[in-house]
């Protein structure tokens, strides 16, 4: 969406009822836009984006927020690495992925331009509005850099306007490097025409612990961006707001899965810090405690699930938040959680390995890692959230499910939920929803600890406290009384009525709904947040005739019914992930020794089905565009044509000279 | 007996709970074995608190005396190796009603779990925490443990173990937030059941290590202790550890040790020419993580139900 020119004439009708008054500005029609604003860290680029994408999505817009974010807390400035900012793209209709390349972007300076071409984030005609203060610093090399790079976005076909929002800011505050971001938000409000006073409703929100003079100096960078905006851009977006029936939250993940946990009755939130899990706790930190729970932050990972397993043990179960490298260190207490069966919700927010890997970036490498790297193959359930609203939902889910089967759960988000921002539907609090209290009736005396109902394998747990219930848990081999027992009858019968209650949750389960037509050449086959990029490149290759489908799984541990049923009305299934994959066009791969993505790794096993994959580890969310490639090309060659087959390592735009834009 | 109160009226509705009422499996450890005398000392003392098996929780982690919880007949935690400390800080956040004790050896406590002791002194919840210290592996066969002294000749170490012992007194006296800190030996017990006493007593985490035999991988290790008493130092105060004059008596070598003194603790903590016993230092006023973690336990559901609204208000579109 290039703003056009004087000589362009506006396109599209104007919505008579809520059109501007600006009769001396070009109305631009639009229904959705992809917006950036890049800074360096720590100029409130994602402060402002959020506020942004919040204000958006009270407005009536679809909404998804993504963070870019560097790996240092304080990178060098004016680095290409070191660039923070969001991704806010908003659409008069629900918005479910990130979308493909920027229509505008703000830049805090042109060096972190750089880093977003590199990275395939921006097009031909992108509209950038750059801060212009660098061309006439008092700096020799940064003058030099600034020509050099207005040279570069020129040959790129970027559409490049320049902005003086430092020489704006000075005249209201002596520190524009934090204040530059609203005045930013303010110049979105304009161009994007959004409701000034729920803009200045958010600015009171997100300041409210500041007091009331940095109040007033935000509120008054925000009107200044709105007019100055109006008075020299020329042009603004008219993008139509629609105001959902029904009650409408907006979040992102982690809150969501904070959320989710109070409204389930859950306790105690025992952790250790890990990015990009955190900021669960730290938004449960704020309001745990007044809502009769406890965020336990221990000395380290292991300790903070052996306090989850202790609390929940001896009364409501209890959760742990971690990601990979503290999943790897967790993994011998969920060995016992499931043998001495104790009720547990594990969330692993992913982000990039192996090893400490990309630490803020998302990935869906912990799969395989959560089903089986326990010693000794402990059968437990997994689930995985595909939007920030199921975040909400699958902690409560999560804490009947563990206490159901009584083990653990292991819930598998990432940091693209994490730290996205979506409304949706306001949930509706159910009592039943909040953990029962704890049992301190006496226990039924002859009753053992483990009465494993032969066809099921469940049990009631005696709780500390019960009268007669009193036995030790051991992660030992153990029979019914939890009496340590070695000989093989006894250990035969433990493990097969663990693995009976996965088996016996299964059976209530009925098959996933797949996403178009049950059946056609191709079904890409996604899990967790990557459901919303997937459904929309199989939407955009149906409208252009594709015979193509897809099917989301949410439950990875049992799979749910009926899949290879599913697989068998389409000539190819494949699966879409984040992780990584070899591609058989790589010097010694072979059908036979190719490393597949971890969920085609597993329904090849489960349903002996020769499930292809695709699979990317660059570190983002995955993108429409890339997927409807990939599609084309299957589809291509799966009738005969010479279509390209999309390698893991094809569409990345590393390196990407900037003269080479899409 | 059952019921009979101390002005010899009979409370039939009032359970009395005797020795049997906490002896669970038999234990099967070694003949000999330091263990079986504090089990015995342990029963006691629930016997004379009059624990209600049901309220009272043993925490082990894995190795010989972490089998410690299957012998009582309460509820019991028998985990991981070197991981009792974070579960009993678990136990004990929600449920200031339970009596909690934690059973762990040398390699447990000092060796593999040594971030949870560190931190769970610190944590300073209630729990009575017992450190059964006989300096060798015992389960895996005869291993040098992390306070095996110089030249132990074990499985691992046949010529003889090459780094001096480590002591975990001076450890947990130097921790921040330290409050309760005793040793005591598995020969002597009337001095371990006034220790465990006043451990059980301590409103906060107090931490006892028990010098402790094993007959088969460290045979007559302390046989030199048992033989010569002086090198026994009994620490003598009336806030400490007291013991009846008949049994104090047979100790000759004696220091006055104030335990609010945590200077003078920590240098009868590092003495090696002999081995104190009794109360290196109490404090009863330090800060405890389980208050806090226990205060908003009665919360109910309609004001859970308020907190959630009010939050999605705040995220309302």
């Amino acid at each position: 969406m290039k703003p056009g020119g004087a000589t362009e004439p506006p396109s599209g009708t104007a919505n008579p009822d809520r059109a501007p008054d600006l009769p001396d500005l070009e109305r631009i029609p639009i229904e959705e836009h992809i917006v950036e604003i890049v800074s360096d860290s720590g100029e409130g680029a994602q402060k402002a984006g959020q506020s942004f994408g919040t204000l958006s999505a009270k407005m009536g817009n679809g909404v998804w927020t993504v963070e870019i974010i560097p790996a240092e807390i304080q990178p060098p400035q004016r680095s290409r690495a070191g660039a923070s900012g969001i991704r806010i793209r908003l659409g008069s209709g629900k918005v479910t992925n990130m979308g493909d390349t920027a229509d505008l972007v703000v830049a805090f300076n042109e060096q972190v331009l750089y880093s977003r071409i590199e990275q395939g984030a921006l097009r031909q005609g992108t509209l950038v509005l750059l801060e212009n203060k660098w061309a006439t610093s008092n700096m020799p090399e940064i003058r030099e850099a600034w020509v050099r790079a207005r040279a570069d976005f020129e040959r790129a076909g970027l559409d490049v306007r320049e902005v003086p929002m430092e020489t704006e800011c000075l005249k209201l505050t002596d520190n524009p490097f934090r204040g530059k971001n609203m005045w930013v938000l303010g110049l979105l409000c304009h161009l994007y025409q959004r409701d000034l006073e729920k803009a200045e409703d958010q600015i009171r929100t997100i300041f409210r612990r500041k007091g009331d003079q940095v109040i007033d100096l935000n509120l008054k960078l925000l009107r200044a961006g709105t007019t100055w905006a109006r008075t020299h851009l020329g042009f603004y977006y008219d993008l139509p707001t629609r105001m959902s029936d029904q009650p409408l939250v907006v979040m992102n993940g982690n809150e969501a899965v904070g959320l989710g946990a109070m409204a389930s009755g859950m306790e105690v939130c025992s952790m250790y810090p890990i990015t990009p899990a955190t900021s669960v706790s730290h938004y449960l930190s704020e309001v745990f405690r007044d809502a009769g729970g406890v965020v336990h932050q221990a000395e380290d990972e292991i300790a903070a699930i052996g306090f989850a397993i202790g609390c929940s043990y001896a009364g409501k179960t209890a959760f742990t938040v971690t990601s990979g490298p503290g999943l790897a260190l967790k993994d011998e207490f969920i060995g016992l959680a499931v043998m001495a069966e104790v009720p547990l919700v594990v969330v692993v927010v992913q982000r990039g390995g192996p090893s400490t890997g990309l630490p803020t970036k998302v990935e869906q490498s912990d799969l395989l890692s959560a089903l089986y790297a326990q010693p000794g193959d402990p059968p437990k359930i997994i689930l995985a959230p595909a939007t920030i609203e199921e975040c909400f939902h699958f902690m409560i889910t999560a804490r009947q499910l563990a206490e159901l089967t009584r083990g653990p759960v292991i819930v598998l988000t990432d940091a693209n939920l994490a730290t996205g921002v979506q409304p949706y539907p306001r949930p509706q609090f159910k009592r039943e929803w909040l953990a029962p209290p704890i049992d301190q009736s006496p226990w039924k005396p002859g009753v053992p600890a483990y009465d494993w109902d032969p066809e099921t394998g469940f049990s009631q747990r005696p709780i500390p406290g019960q009268k007669d219930g009193m036995y030790v848990l051991t992660g030992l081999a153990h029979d019914e009384g939890s009496h340590v027992a070695y000989d093989p009858e006894t250990h035969e019968r433990g493990c097969n009525r663990r693995s009976r209650k996965v088996a016996a949750f299964q059976s209530t389960l009925k098959s996933p709904k797949v996403h178009g037509e049950g059946a056609g050449d191709l079904l890409l086959v996604g899990w967790g947040s990557t459901m919303g990029a997937i459904e929309e490149a199989v939407d955009k290759a149906r409208k252009r005739g594709a015979r193509v489908s897809s099917l989301h799984l949410r439950i990875l541990s049992p799979f749910e019914p009926g899949l290879r049923e599913i697989f068998g009305g389409f000539k190819k299934v494949m699966t879409i992930e984040l992780n990584y994959s070899d591609s058989l066009a790589d010097p010694y791969i072979t059908p036979g020794n190719r490393r597949y993505a971890q969920l085609a790794w597993l329904l090849r096993a489960k349903t002996l089905v020769d499930v292809d994959c695709f699979s990317v580890v660059h570190g983002h969310p995955l993108q429409p565009a890339m997927i409807l490639e990939v599609i084309e090309g299957e589809l291509a060659r799966l009738h005969g044509q010479p279509g390209r087959r999309l390698e893991t390592a094809a569409p990345l735009a590393t390196g990407k000279d900037p003269s080479c834009l899409a | 007996m059952f019921g009979l109160m101390p002005n010899c009226r009979l409370d039939l509705k009032k359970p009395y709970y005797c020795m049997a009422d906490y002896q669970g499996a038999e234990a099967r450890w070694c003949p000999g074995c330091g263990d079986h005398a504090v089990l015995a000392t342990v029963q006691r003392l629930c016997r004379d608190k009059q624990l209600p098996p049901e309220k009272t929780v043993f925490v082990s982690g894995i190795g010989c005396s972490s089998r410690f919880p299957h012998y009582m007949r309460t509820y019991g935690f028998h985990g991981l190796h070197g991981r009792a400390l974070p579960v009993a800080a678990g136990i004990r956040m929600r449920r200031p009603d339970l009596h909690v004790f934690v059973v762990m050896g040398d390699g447990d406590c000092c060796s593999i779990g040594t971030a949870h002791w560190v931190h769970t002194i610190r944590y300073n919840m209630k729990m009575v925490v017992m450190l059964f210290d006989n300096e060798i592996y015992g389960l895996t066969k005869g291993q040098t443990s992390p306070t095996s002294r110089a030249g132990t000749r074990s499985s691992t170490h046949p010529s003889g173990s090459v780094l001096p012992g480590l002591n975990p007194l001076p450890i947990t006296l130097g921790v921040t937030n330290v409050s309760f800190v005793a040793q005591t030996v598995d020969w002597n017990p009337a001095h371990m059941m006034a220790t465990l006493d006043a451990a059980y007593e301590h409103p906060g985490f107090a931490f006892i290590r028990i010098i402790q035999r094993c007959p088969h991988f460290a045979k007559g290790l302390h046989e030199e202790l048992l033989a010569n008493p002086d090198r026994t130092l009994y620490l003598d105060h009336k806030q400490g550890i007291t013991l009846p004059d008949e049994v104090a008596r047979m100790y000759k070598n004696r220091a006055r040790h104030d335990p609010s003194d945590l200077i003078a603790a920590l240098t009868h903590a590092m003495r090696t020419d002999v081995i104190p016993i009794g109360l290196f230092f109490q404090d009863r006023s330090r800060t405890r993580y389980d208050v806090y973690g226990a205060a908003n336990i009665n919360t109910p559901p309609e004001r859970k139900e308020a907190m959630l609204n009010r939050e999605l208000d705040r995220f309302a579109v």
